[in-house]
């Protein structure tokens, strides 16, 4: 039996027929086409399969496809805009954050999710905020310093957001 | 001469655009137009006789096109699973691996059918109707018990369990005769799980009617999968491509391998006429994929008063699994580097490897060289203590200092300057502030501990008359450079790279090689179909110093005939042709310069100096004169609270030399990800068996700890640049430098924290409640505690 669901993902409506159990990071792969989303374990440790859901990291082997139903889903390939990478994936070139690069779209949404909630964290309020997702090739402390990186660097975007915003009113 | 301008600096990876976007390739991405999915059916027994086999329910279910089992295969495979010679050329046992089991099995995990059908829910849910009748047998888990006469056998009908049994050079009484102080201790490496975060993986498409294989696989080893798979299964390497991801992520040893899977999967997609997608999950890679280390060692250290080393006994004691590790007799180098970055007048050294029914263990990063520099560093530490000496000064007065320096097994150390690297270290550390900060903590009933590791290693795999006869075909590595008509460059090289950045370093090399753009050049590997005949992979941290060599000597063949045409152009003898940073001109007269690009396209067309073939390219396979001798000196600082065995490792002081640094960023990559490694088998993980029933506890990553971001320590990093004589660029390698170096960095800080309770040595992983333990029980009964550990 079959259950329609229909979704957002990166701001793309999406109507499909899923069977009830398939899980969310499966949908998203086969279904919906997007492989960015990865699967690292099976008993939801690694973290490689993060995504937002309405904002909020969620690692989408935790969830059935069926349960996103009208939920704004965002995936790593809806990060860049216009060609241009989100702060977050420019620091993790720039910082040397990432290796083989299998971990990285997961920690790049989980950092996301960080710095919407926190925008200027300390180095400990990242590893905390990073716990739910491993890597095994950088020791962490690079994936550490792009996530201080981009929040510096949004920040700054804000800042000068502000400014434009400031300058246009005057 | 051409300025260097690439070779040294950070340049950013080129890689790292697809991979932050999601747009990388790894082998779950791929899909082939009428695919099936397989899933292995495995043993959930360690050792158990298959009394019958019944697919029938599994077949019946929906989406299902077939389940195959060993009669299935039995036709289709020649032979078995490769096992090399590694260091022990002779070994006394050595079962065939078949794919897949026939009437026994010998490890959990081990497979006994496969189910094709449409789609991996389909494939999994079949699986699970396949009805295997089982008769459970005795199941050999502890290594120890495994030698004993009289011990079960993990094979039915099998004389023992002792797959080797090698002594590389016995012990001598007149060794010893000056040791005024001798040590003794076992010395614990335990199984650990390799983990790299994708795992592995294949997807096989067999044409039927050009009778030509594809085989995408997350391998490191490409050429190899074709060399053994292709072969077993009927095919000649001229109708195999295979293809390593074309993305993977991660290998640290697991992936240097063929895998049942990949001939499972061959010969499945030959059957059935379909593409076959096998996908690992990550419960079922912690039996299916090798294990790393298992290992225990008893060694003997002993010296003079005065810190001046003798003479060094190790047994090594080798868990070997169910079936010989296709380079599991690698791991037997810890005996021949058991006498670390020192001097000594004799080594004895034994190595046994010992067939258990467990996974097969096989290399994994460092494999072999962390076992020797953790043994040999504990016992530095345990012979100062014993004379009473500070660590530090027991190491300096041993350093071997002069080189070519050849140790105790004639292995040749190419260059090194081990007390150079000691005292940055010392430096950064602080040291002598740290041992008076511990000794005013002491007084507080607060447990400080610094540990030392002056670490060496050999890589750089390998020389031919060392790599050919222990691995068949000499680990040497080969290259491709191309030059097209209007001056890019595309480069093929047999390494591999999964993490390591080659696209941007030895893009960086061939830059500064061939004074072109970066931008110009295209990196290419990992693929069968292109490049040279053979390539060798990637794994002894050897892509650099074997692989970008190979490199260089395809750029400098490309250099040299573009000079011949380029002075045929110019008109002038070739010997007044000069090549400065990618033009050509006539010595004086730089004005009238040809460009590398320009050369190329002249190359292509008409008019060449007589007997001058068309076109510009390269082809070379380098084969080293030496491995080469990476080493450096790490410096962990612990707090251990004695009342929950807490180990707060405060702070991690690296300072490593591998020769000349094409890239320091990625260099430092490697260094911490490799000391995240080490620092997880010394403190958080451990593959646990159940002794009796033979089943895998720790058999998920719920049951496996592996380090966050919040498990690491703070790093302070630096090197020292001693390049390497071995090889053009200076160069030595890195990819395992920090795992070799860092177990035993922080074991040494830990004993050094609990001395004054009397411990004398900590087992790895030193978990809070085995710490605990021992010093509850070493302070109840001034003992070591180490009985507590059982």
């Amino acid at each position: 039996m079959k259950h329609k669901v229909a979704t957002t993902v990166n701001g793309h409506p999406q109507e499909h027929e899923v069977e009830p159990r398939l899980l969310l990071v499966h949908y998203l792969r086969d279904v919906v086409g997007l492989t960015g989303t990865h699967i690292g374990c099976d008993t939801s440790q690694c973290g490689a399969c993060t995504i937002l859901v309405d904002g909020k990291a969620v690692k989408s082997c935790t969830m059935f496809a069926v349960q996103a139903e009208g939920r704004n889903l965002s995936t790593i390939e809806g990060l860049a805009q216009d060609g241009q990478l989100h702060p977050l994936q420019q620091a993790f070139w720039d910082e040397h954050g990432l290796q083989c690069g299998y971990c990285t779209p997961g920690f790049i949404m989980a950092a996301s999710y960080l710095l919407s909630q926190n925008p200027n964290p300390t180095d400990d309020e990242i590893r905390k905020g990073l716990e739910g997702n491993l890597c095994r090739c950088t020791g962490y402390v690079n994936i550490v310093k792009s996530v201080r990186a981009a929040a510096r660097a949004m920040d700054g975007a804000a800042v000068k957001s502000g400014e434009r915003a400031a300058a246009k009113r005057s | 001469m051409a300025i260097t301008t690439m070779i040294g600096a950070k340049i950013h990876r080129r890689e790292d655009p697809r991979l932050v976007t999601g747009h990388g390739r790894f082998i779950d991405d791929m899909t082939r137009p009428g695919m099936a999915h397989m899933t292995v059916v495995r043993s959930p027994y360690a050792h158990a006789k298959i009394k019958s086999i019944d697919p029938s329910a599994a077949k019946k279910a929906p989406g299902v096109q077939a389940v195959y089992t060993f009669a299935d295969f039995k036709d289709h495979i020649a032979g078995g699973l490769p096992v090399s010679a590694s260091f022990v050329a002779e070994k006394k046992q050595v079962p065939n691996q078949f794919p897949i089991a026939h009437d026994e099995v010998v490890y959990q995990g081990e497979p006994v059918a496969v189910v094709l059908a449409d789609t991996r829910y389909q494939a999994a849910d079949a699986a699970s109707l396949v009805q295997v009748e089982y008769e459970p047998l005795p199941a050999v888990m502890d290594i120890e018990k495994a030698m004993e006469k009289g011990s079960p056998t993990v094979h039915s009908g099998a004389p023992d369990n002792i797959g080797w049994d090698l002594t590389y050079s016995p012990d001598s009484e007149e060794a010893w005769k000056d040791a005024e102080v001798r040590v003794k201790e076992r010395i614990l490496q335990q199984r650990l799980f390799p983990i790299a975060i994708e795992t592995r993986g294949v997807v096989a498409e067999y044409d039927r009617y050009d009778k030509r294989l594809t085989l995408w696989s997350s391998t490191q080893i490409p050429h190899f999968v074709r060399l053994f798979v292709g072969t077993a299964c009927g095919l000649a390497e001229s109708q195999v491509r295979v293809i390593a991801g074309p993305d993977v992520g991660g290998g640290f040893g697991s992936k240097i391998r063929p895998y049942v899977e990949e001939y499972l999967s061959v010969v499945a997609s030959k059957l059935s006429g379909r593409p076959v997608k096998w996908i690992e999950g990550r419960s079922e890679n912690l039996t299916a994929t090798t294990h790393g280390r298992g290992q225990i060692f008893d060694i003997e250290a002993g010296a003079k008063k005065d810190g001046t080393l003798v003479a060094l006994k190790v047994t090594q004691y080798l868990d070997v699994g169910a079936y010989q590790g296709v380079f599991g007799a690698f791991q037997a180098v810890a005996c021949l580097l058991s006498g670390g970055a020192y001097k000594w007048k004799h080594i004895a050294a034994r190595t046994v490897g010992i067939l258990t029914n467990k996974t097969s263990t096989d290399p994994y990063r460092g494999a072999g060289r962390p076992e020797a520099t953790h043994l040999v560093e504990r016992a530095m530490d345990l012979l100062a203590r014993e004379i009473g000496m500070d660590p530090v000064d027991v190491r300096r007065k041993n350093f071997a200092t002069e080189f070519p320096f050849t140790n105790n097994f004639g292995l040749v150390y190419d260059s090194g300057n081990y007390e150079k690297a000691l005292d940055k270290a010392l430096e950064l550390a602080n040291y002598k502030d740290l041992r008076r900060e511990q000794e005013a903590l002491r007084k507080q009933g607060r447990y400080l501990g610094i540990g030392l590791s002056t670490w060496i290693e050999i890589c750089g795999l390998g020389p031919s008359a060392a790599t050919a006869p222990a691995a068949g075909v000499a680990l040497v590595e080969s290259s491709q450079v191309r030059i097209h008509p209007t001056g890019g460059v595309t480069v093929y090289v047999g390494t591999h790279s999964h993490g390591q950045s080659h696209d941007t370093t030895f893009a960086q090399i061939v830059a500064d090689t061939l004074g072109v753009p970066y931008d110009s050049i295209e990196m290419r590997h990992g693929d069968t179909a292109e490049g040279p005949a053979m390539g060798y992979g990637t794994y002894g941290s050897r892509s650099l110093a074997v692989g970008g060599m190979s490199i260089r000597m395809s750029c400098l063949k490309v250099i040299d005939k573009a000079k011949r045409l380029a002075a045929h152009i110019l008109e002038a003898a070739e010997d007044d042709v000069t090549f400065d940073q990618g033009r050509f001109h006539v010595k004086g007269s730089p004005e009238k310069a040809k460009t590398l690009g320009e050369i190329a396209f002249a190359s292509y067309g008409a008019g060449l100096p007589e007997g001058m073939e068309q076109g510009l390219e390269a082809v070379s396979y380098f084969d080293p004169p030496n491995f080469t001798w990476p080493f450096g000196a790490h410096i962990a600082v612990v707090e251990v609270d004695p009342e929950t065995g807490d180990v707060d490792l405060r702070k991690y002081i690296a300072v490593d030399d591998c020769g000349n640094v094409i890239n320091p960023m990625v260099v430092d990559g490697q260094i911490v990800g490799g000391i995240a490694q080490g620092i997880a088998q010394a403190l958080y993980e451990e593959v646990v068996y159940d002794d009796e029933s033979g089943q895998l506890r720790s058999g998920s990553l719920t049951d496996y700890m592996i380090p966050t971001a919040n498990e690491m320590p703070e790093f302070v990093l630096d090197k020292t640049i001693t390049p390497s004589p071995t090889n053009e660029l200076g160069v030595k390698g890195i990819g395992e430098a920090g795992t070799i170096a860092a177990s035993v960095a922080v074991i040494n800080a830990i004993v050094d924290a609990v001395s004054p309770f009397g411990i004398k040595h900590v087992d790895m992983p030193a978990s809070p409640d085995r710490l605990w333990k021992q010093i509850q029980t070493a302070r109840g009964t001034s003992h070591d505690g180490k009985e507590a550990r059982k």
